[in-house]
């Protein structure tokens, strides 16, 4: 018997003919499925352009710009002497040899030292967005930790550490920063600080909540009996599966750190000039708000865009990794 | 119900106990000396010690500073400034701050609460999304921002209001701080509200009463509003906190004589007032206990299940 080979005339092109598809979706990656939600949330999406609008100036800006952020920028003025340019409006360059600003350009003016506002202004968000992050980072270490250690161990272990926490949460925010306003600095050490004492707390109480559904499944059991460790449980098994809701507290915690922030330099034991942060400026803008009113316009912006941009993100995430039946 | 009452207000007496030796110790071991060197002889500093029993062994110290608090008193001020009693200074601040906070709780809650309803009851609609829009304001608007603004245009700008806080002529100089510490409680209890209405409005013992006949102002009062207030009531002990740190740096804006103008002029003055920051930190702690542990009490009388639930754990 000779090999048959297949001709071309024995295929035929069915196109979509006879083909049934699948109306079920296909199981899909828990982290893609996260994504598909999230991005589908308009919400969401529009809080992350507004971060990372805020985020590319705050980058970028300061590089960018033309003055230093503690430069003190002097103009030539119609007698053609040289002065500082004080308090000015917004100005733009450009224009006729008439003009003033020619070779100058202001976005949001200046400041009543002769700074310019612009480059101060994504120099401080710069300042407010790093300590947010760092600050919140550590806070995500020591409370996810302190919360995982805690609801695995259970019994005793678990009874000292919550005690613990419940004495430590019920210390008001402002005592706390007092008291390290005795013991430090004034500075961006300081708000770090008592973001650091403050923040983790609510870290753990989730971590802790999430451990403690966790460490009852079937694979932490098999890990064990296989000759697991704890400390290889907790942080091999258990971690990656509480990673979602920590997210989703990162998110929330970001905007607050960014109002403390804003809120102790406002006060005065944050960060001091001529360094700037968003709280600062503010401040340094409510100084003089009655004669020069844009100063604390752009502080107060791009606070308010943060704050929103981060929140509408948080609930993003909170939706995406728990969605309901209505929106699936 | 006698003896959870009992146990937690045990455990919140304990709680500040515990925090007052925690503050007291941090305040005594702080590096520097709370005496200005540079204007007081090395004498007059070791005599000024002795004088104020800065030299006793700490605990003895706590030991007489609780029993000086138990008998109301908080003890002298620093040297630094003065030697005047702390006790008339705070207690003043305290009247106004706390006349002020509790104004804007009050009506942080009632606006909350009544945009949240109005917002439930029209799900997707026009209102529901003016609702949604002042709950985010609320968020992302810090109150001492909108208070800025509220100082400008309609003090400065317009003056309808006073400029700075005026004692004399309380209900108008207090509208705008109010408005602005109650902003955040307004958008948080907005949205609280209006979540936890729409998910006992389609609960099946509110169809079962719709069912019977009941409806319109009778069905959401006896059976939505009651048990969608419950989670609300676990939302308002934060607001509390948030409106102490909120009324920090809007009486320093307003010019309100308040405990938050007093704890900003002890820690970011000049030198820092050791006494005054030790009697508000107490202050502060003590109010927001007892606050907690009034709202547990509270949650205990309107939830049943807490009470039985606190007993079987016996926590």
């Amino acid at each position: 018997m000779t090999n048959y080979t297949p001709q071309g005339d024995d295929f035929e092109f069915i196109a979509d003919r006879d083909i049934s598809v699948d109306e079920n979706f296909a199981a899909q990656g828990y982290w893609k499925g996260v994504a598909i939600h999230f991005f589908r949330n308009k919400f969401a999406v529009t809080g992350l352009i507004l971060v990372g609008v805020i985020m590319t100036f705050a980058v970028l800006a300061p590089i960018v710009s033309t003055y230093g952020y503690q430069e003190i920028v002097s103009i030539v003025d119609a007698g053609g002497k040289e002065i500082t340019a004080k308090s000015l409006s917004p100005q733009i360059g450009g224009g006729g040899a008439d003009n003033l600003f020619a070779d100058r350009t202001f976005l949001f003016g200046t400041d009543d030292m002769g700074r310019d506002l612009w480059t101060r202004t994504w120099q401080g968000a710069r300042v407010s967005l790093i300590i947010a992050f760092v600050a919140i980072f550590i806070d995500m270490l020591i409370g996810t930790s302190y919360g995982l250690i805690s609801g695995y161990f259970g019994g005793m272990v678990d009874n000292a550490m919550q005690r613990f926490i419940e004495i430590a949460g019920s210390i008001p925010t402002l005592v706390i920063i007092s008291i390290l306003a005795i013991f430090m600095e004034k500075g961006i050490g300081l708000v770090i600080a008592s973001l650091l004492i403050t923040e983790w707390i609510g870290m753990s109480k989730i971590a802790r909540a999430e451990c403690l559904k966790l460490k009852e499944r079937e694979y932490v059991l098999a890990s064990r009996t296989l000759g697991a460790g704890s400390f290889h449980i907790i942080f091999k098994q258990i971690l990656p599966n509480t990673i979602g809701p920590i997210i989703t507290q990162v998110m929330f915690s970001i905007p607050v750190a960014i109002f403390t922030e804003a809120f102790l330099s406002f006060v005065g034991v944050g960060i001091v000039l001529p360094q700037c942060s968003i709280g600062s400026l503010i401040e340094a803008g409510f100084n003089n708000v009655t004669i020069l009113p844009y100063q604390i316009l752009p502080p107060i912006c791009v606070l308010a865009i943060l704050m929103l941009g981060f929140n509408l993100i948080g609930d993003g995430f909170r939706e995406a990794l728990a969605p309901k039946l209505e929106d699936m | 119900m006698t003896r959870y009452v009992a146990k937690r207000i045990l455990m919140s007496a304990l709680t500040l106990l515990a925090i007052i030796f925690v503050l007291f110790v941090l305040i005594r071991i702080v590096p520097g000396d709370p005496f200005p060197v540079e204007r007081m002889s090395a004498e007059m500093i070791l005599q000024k010690r002795e004088e104020l029993g800065l030299n006793k062994p700490i605990l003895e110290q706590f030991v007489n500073y609780m029993s000086m608090l138990l008998s109301g008193s908080f003890g002298n001020g620093t040297s630094l400034y003065n030697g005047a009693p702390i006790k008339p200074i705070m207690t003043a601040c305290l009247i106004n701050s706390f006349k002020i906070g509790v104004l804007s709780i009050l009506c942080g809650t009632a606006v909350g609460l009544a945009i949240g309803i109005v917002a439930a009851l029209n799900r997707g609609k026009f209102l529901d999304g003016l609702c949604t829009v002042v709950s985010i304001l609320g968020v992302c608007i810090p109150s001492y921002v909108f208070m800025i603004f509220l100082q400008y245009f309609f003090a400065y700008k317009i003056p309808f209001f006073p400029y700075f806080f005026d004692p004399s002529n309380f209900l108008t100089s207090a509208v705008m701080p109010a408005m602005s510490l109650s902003l955040f409680a307004v958008s948080t209890i907005a949205r609280f509200t209006r979540n936890e209405m729409i998910e006992v409005l389609n609960s099946d013992y509110v169809k079962l009463a719709e069912a019977k006949g009941l409806y319109g102002f009778e069905l959401i009062r006896r059976h939505v509003l009651r048990n969608a207030l419950i989670p609300i009531v676990t939302v308002i002990a934060p607001l509390v906190v948030d409106l102490l740190t909120g009324a920090m740096v809007i009486e320093k804006i307003y010019g309100i004589n308040g405990v938050g103008k007093l704890m900003v002029d002890a820690i970011a003055g000049q030198g820092v007032d050791y006494n005054y920051v030790l009697a508000l930190g107490i202050v502060f702690s003590a109010l927001y206990i007892g606050v907690m542990l009034a709202l547990d009490i509270l949650y205990g009388i309107i939830d049943p299940r807490i009470r039985l639930a606190a007993k079987e754990g016996g926590a």
